[in-house]
């Protein structure tokens, strides 16, 4: 790791940050484009759930974590606090990870 | 700003304080790794205050600790980063308004508090949220990197305390709002479909762009309309 490829990829990841940012302030979105954009970042962040929750590199996350987070999800199905959420999904994967569940 | 601390909601408090407590530890583990991996203290802190962005901070070091070369590892940082411009597009409007403030607030956009604010819906709420969450992480990661850089090989995978498992669900707890519309909800199945299928096949960051896939679904009752 050298400090031009650490500033190329902040410079990087800062010009993506914004690039989304200038474009909505440049444009007046038609209702109906405004619509894919929200559904848009909803795709990205249920995705970004699912890979997260079960995958890991390119495979199988084992299941401690997934079952975690169903956990969790349930919990805040049921509208359980969203602290509680994040302890209960934590403490469901820690529990069966110290059990001896991959 | 004045009246941030006035209106700020306690309970959104209390919520970004739990999720800036899980990547504190995170970022713990991160400033362990980069240390373990002999990176230099400083480009470990330039990393988490100039990048901010756990998937491809965690990604780089791993490609250069794995002997890779350091244009791969910044080609793949920023292709996981890719999901920031979509974001931007989503969250973009409603950061701030003056261009300063504006270009601050860039800087602390992530999957956290792009998901915090949109479960606030829109308006001020939802602006100081995205504020206050961005913030909150923003300093818990620098805090935790530093830590765990000193500590070196003392700190605990947080593995063992399922924090891995603590993202996905609070990201899904802040989503489960926007998922109650019925359009939403099958973009977002479809979404992870798409992107668990491509998992195996694409390197990291790509498999959830591959999820916008899911947006097709969102034409569905339209042309179901027009056939019935």
């Amino acid at each position: 790791m050298n400090w031009p490829a650490v500033l190329t990829l902040a410079c990087g990841t800062y010009l993506l940050r914004l690039t989304g940012v200038v474009l909505r302030d440049r444009m007046r979105l038609p209702d109906r484009v405004e619509r894919y954009v929200d559904l848009g970042a909803t795709a990205l962040l249920v995705a970004l759930v699912a890979t997260a929750a079960l995958t890991d590199g390119s495979g199988f996350a084992g299941w401690a974590r997934p079952a975690g987070v169903a956990v969790g999800a349930v919990a805040a199905w049921r509208k359980v606090p969203f602290v509680l959420v994040v302890v209960l999904a934590a403490a469901t994967t820690a529990v069966l990870r110290y059990l001896g569940v991959p | 700003m004045r009246s941030l601390s006035r209106t700020i909601d306690r309970e959104d408090l209390r919520d970004a304080v739990a999720l800036a407590s899980a990547i504190a530890l995170v970022g713990a583990s991160f400033g362990a790794l980069a240390a373990t991996a002999r990176v230099p203290m400083a480009l470990t802190m330039a990393l988490s205050l100039l990048v901010f962005a756990g998937g491809s901070q965690f990604l780089v070091v791993a490609v250069v600790a794995a002997g890779g070369g350091a244009i791969a590892a910044v080609a793949a940082g920023l292709l996981i980063n890719a999901r920031h411009v979509p974001f931007g597009l989503a969250v973009g409007g409603n950061i701030a308004e003056r261009w300063p403030a504006r270009l601050l607030g860039t800087h602390v956009m992530v999957d956290e508090s792009v998901a915090f604010s949109r479960a606030r819906g829109g308006g001020t709420r939802s602006r100081t949220a995205y504020w206050l969450c961005g913030a909150l992480l923003f300093v818990a990661w620098n805090l935790g990197t530093a830590a765990g850089m000193l500590a070196g090989s003392a700190v605990p995978d947080p593995d063992s305390f399922g924090v891995d498992a603590a993202f996905p669900a609070a990201l899904l707890a802040l989503l489960l709002p926007s998922l109650r519309r019925a359009d939403a909800r099958r973009v977002g199945i479809l979404a992870a479909a798409a992107a668990l299928m491509a998992t195996p096949w694409l390197p990291a960051g790509l498999p959830v762009l591959v999820g916008l896939a899911g947006l097709v679904a969102a034409r569905l009752p339209a042309s179901r309309g027009r056939e019935a």
